[in-house]
């Protein structure tokens, strides 16, 4: 290393760099776009943003099958899955106007920070031009923000707080997965008729948006029909063993326990309550009961024998009857040997949205999609006759109550559907108290 | 130049040029290559560069100057996030005063946490930090909610006050933060033939303060007070013996770095206006350990390396799939390819902590000064003789 560093030297080794990095700029024009990552060449880039660590996992590698899929699907392999049924026919299996569709895959941790920074990498270094994923609502409402910010489009994936299109609803955000207040609307009248109208219940919930907002819903509806609320504990989301949260439900005076729980958390939380026997304790004269609002396949193969005969609301499940259902099943499982989760579903249903919006507006302009996508009715996605709603970009269809099976047939058979709440029931006012106090804004281009 | 010497000077105008020129340096490779894959030099990760640059600084002053091994350091850090994202709640979206009030209140946090931790020594210390650490961290995941939005993170909305304007963006949206109207978002493209380089004004922000704290940090260094810090890392008794109270000086110290935390936590906050309770984790703590230990602890340009070798692994090696993997080998023969690919598998993607795993084991056994050792060890093979002449002269030097 040098040691003669004079002022003349600084000076003029700094004019030559400084030169140095000019110079480029003289060849080049910075190319200018009408919104952020506009794609110029013969692809476009999503970016599927899920968990692969952390207590959602599991949703996250069956979220990133159906991601997957779906782009082969758009590019005209595979058998065509859901587009053959789908209601709109604007995608003809060329990639999306006319572009291959090409992805990248990020880790969410299912934490914000993580998540927006794999975001963040996906639209500023790959250039994608939507973000779907999610698999918790704190990363779905965190990533929302971003892409609003960011001017990109972003997909919801699996995120059930009433916040993702209430409270922190965004003009770039959609979500079709259902919400708390839904779940809570649909499961009342059931446990109204198999628990009756005296009960007590004692709720164990996960400690963010999520949880709270589920809290909020069940406990606002199931107080309606009667229910008393004896408690609710807060559990932190990156627990794994909750017996010393359950160990006091029993001598609370509670006869119903309400798990809001989802993925890992709810497998050991289901766990520890059977292990403390409250499946076959009884209280106040009842038999006590087990409700867990918020259900997958998924979370029923990890919680075993735990889960017979309890009761939760679910988006879809693959049992379901209808052509949409069955072509999804069956592209799905030849490729991957074994039925997809509700997870799956949505983030399947979707990319293909998307598409079909990119398709109809002619654009990939976030603006042109948001349009398209605003009020758009479809069906033949596996949930019947769907409203996206332009008010809060929700999407209202029928909600399934399910129930784990006694009797299983395989390892994927473990719900059966008690029964198809329809979207009319489950449908709310946009400005309903549960949904206030966010505004969707205006839809942000970028660039 | 600005009261450094020789060696310093060097050094500090070193690091103004990487710096300055990183767009330039993280993108060596044609962004339609395959390898651009590797390609660093996009806005987020070179903003995360420089600000993990400032906390590991920060964090060297107190470990690699006195000795003491903070395991709580990620507490400031998420108290500088919470208080900067809360100026852009109250104030207006001018990132100046959030920055400014995220200093003083990890300031103020550090002074509390250090009076009562500096008590104890050596482990002792280690753990107190933790277990304040770790209490921050669960006020701000569940008890503190109405503060800190618990799991779900801290964010701006657009119903939030901003008294001094700006509440709206003119197109109805929220607004983005900026430096006197300077938009920390705004980028600019710029082409040469396949390469693409991307300046971002919040990189160039961003890497203007640790250039600052970079240089403040070389003045404690070589300050009668570094010395002093020094002497207690090398022998508090003696110290005490000869009737000086060290305590001063490390609380001293301790404030210091939690000042340059809260710092780089509020400039985090300025970048992307979140706060999250997982910034102030135990492992965000150990993550600045491992930066500092790994790029040379008590060296000064060693924890800027090591923030920038732990940020470039997680963020590039953690998006290397499988389907990326299978397009580098698709020339060798399937059977191959896969086995290649299954060997790989462990250690890209989410195995990415593996992969640093088995570096930080290698520089701790066979480098035990960091990534600065190994600089140097390469830098006097080339230079061979020259530089031991250098040495010899250097250590014949009279004592003053």
């Amino acid at each position: 290393m040098s040691n003669n560093l004079t002022r003349r030297g600084v000076l003029k080794s700094g004019a030559v760099a400084g030169a140095g990095v000019a110079l480029p700029t003289i060849f080049t024009a910075s190319s200018a776009s009408a919104f952020t990552n506009e794609p110029t060449g013969s692809n476009v880039v999503l970016g599927f943003n899920v968990p692969q660590t952390g207590p959602y996992a599991d949703e996250g590698a069956d979220e990133l099958r159906a991601y997957e899929l779906a782009v082969e699907h758009l590019n005209g392999g595979g058998d065509g899955g859901m587009m053959g049924t789908f209601s709109s026919k604007a995608l003809d299996g060329t990639g999306i106007l006319g572009k291959k569709v090409d992805y990248v895959t990020g880790d969410t941790q299912t934490k914000s920070d993580a998540a927006r920074a794999s975001a963040k990498s996906m639209i500023e270094k790959d250039g994608a031009i939507m973000i779907t994923g999610g698999s918790s609502s704190g990363v779905a409402v965190a990533v929302q923000g971003l892409c609003q910010e960011a001017g990109v489009i972003f997909m919801a994936g699996l995120t059930h707080s009433n916040d993702t299109t209430g409270k922190d609803k965004k003009a770039n955000g959609f979500r079709h997965f259902f919400n708390g207040y839904m779940s809570a609307a649909a499961l009342a009248p059931v446990l109204k008729n198999l628990y009756g109208t005296d009960r007590k219940a004692y709720h164990l919930t996960a400690d963010y948006t999520w949880g709270w907002t589920q809290q909020e819903s069940i406990a606002a509806a199931t107080e309606a029909m009667g229910w008393e609320t004896v408690n609710n504990v807060l559990t932190p989301l990156a627990a794994t063993d909750f017996s010393s949260y359950i160990a006091p439900v029993k001598d609370s005076g509670a006869d119903v326990l309400v798990l809001n729980h989802y993925g890992g958390n709810m497998v050991n939380s289901l766990t520890n309550a059977v292990q403390f026997g409250l499946r076959n304790a009884q209280a106040n004269g009842k038999n006590f009961e087990i409700v867990v609002p918020l259900f997958s396949r998924l979370m029923a193969r990890g919680a075993g024998e735990n889960i017979k005969g309890i009761v939760g609301s679910t988006n879809w499940h693959w049992s379901l009857q209808d052509e949409g259902s069955k072509a999804f099943v069956k592209s799905f499982g030849t490729k991957y040997g074994f039925p997809p989760s509700q997870a799956a579903h949505t983030c399947y249903v979707q990319t293909l949205l998307y598409a079909d919006a990119v398709q109809r507006a002619g654009s990939f302009n976030p603006c042109a999609v948001v349009e398209a996508l605003e009020g758009f009715e479809f069906d033949g996605m596996g949930n019947g006759p769907t409203l996206y709603r332009a008010e809060d970009h929700q999407c209202f269809k029928d909600v399934l109550v399910v129930k784990g099976k006694e009797n299983p047939t395989s390892e994927f058979d473990l719900l059966e559907v008690v029964e198809v709440t329809p979207a009319s029931q489950v449908t709310y006012a946009p400005d309903h108290p549960m949904f206030a106090g966010g505004a969707l804004g205006t839809c942000n281009p970028g660039a | 130049m600005f009261g450094l010497d020789k060696k310093d000077s060097t050094l500090l105008i070193l690091v103004a040029v990487l710096t300055l020129l990183a767009p330039f340096i993280l993108n060596p490779f044609p962004s339609d290559s395959g390898l651009a894959q590797f390609n660093a030099g996009y806005p987020d990760l070179m903003q995360r560069f420089v600000i993990f640059g400032i906390f590991a600084i920060g964090f060297n002053i107190l470990f690699g100057l006195t000795g003491y091994l903070s395991f709580g350091h990620a507490a400031f850090l998420g108290v500088g996030s919470y208080s900067a994202v809360w100026m852009f709640k109250l104030l207006s979206m001018n990132i100046l005063p959030a920055i400014i009030l995220s200093v003083i209140i990890s300031g103020l946090f550090a002074l509390v946490i250090g009076f009562v931790s500096l008590r104890r020594s050596g482990i002792y210390f280690s753990i107190l930090t933790l277990a304040f650490a770790q209490m921050s961290f669960a006020l701000a995941y569940s008890v503190l909610t109405p503060i800190t939005n618990g799991e779900t993170g801290l964010q701006i909305a657009l119903d939030d006050p901003r008294i001094f304007g700006g509440a709206v963006a003119a197109d109805g949206s929220i607004p983005v933060t900026n430096l006197f109207g300077l938009e920390m978002r705004s980028a600019f493209d710029m082409a040469v033939g396949p390469w693409s380089f991307t300046f971002s004004a919040g990189y160039y922000v961003c890497a203007i303060v640790m250039l600052i704290a970079f240089y403040l940090a070389i003045r404690i260094f070589r300050s009668p007070f570094g010395m002093m810090l020094r002497a207690i890392k090398s022998n508090q008794t003696r110290m005490n013996y000869t009737g000086l109270n060290p305590k001063p000086y490390t609380l001293a110290a301790f404030v210091i770095s939690g000042m340059y935390a809260g710092l780089a936590g509020g400039l985090m906050a300025s970048m992307d206006p979140l706060a999250g309770a997982e910034r102030m984790q135990w492992t965000a703590s150990g993550e600045v350990v491992l930066m500092t230990i790994l790029g040379g602890a008590g060296t000064l340009i060693g924890p800027v390396l090591g923030a920038g070798a732990i940020k470039y692994m997680e963020n590039i090696f953690s998006k290397i799939n499988d389907n990326v993997l299978h397009g580098w080998f698709a020339f060798l023969p399937d059977g191959m390819e896969d086995a290649v690919v299954w060997i790989l598998h462990p250690f890209v993607g989410k195995g990415w902590h593996l992969t640093l795993g088995i570096i930080f084991m290698l520089v701790v056994i066979f480098l035990p000064g960091g990534l600065v050792e190994g600089g140097q060890r390469i830098a006097r093979a080339f230079k061979g003789k020259k530089a031991k002449e250098t040495s010899e002269k250097a250590t014949t030097e009279p004592a003053e």
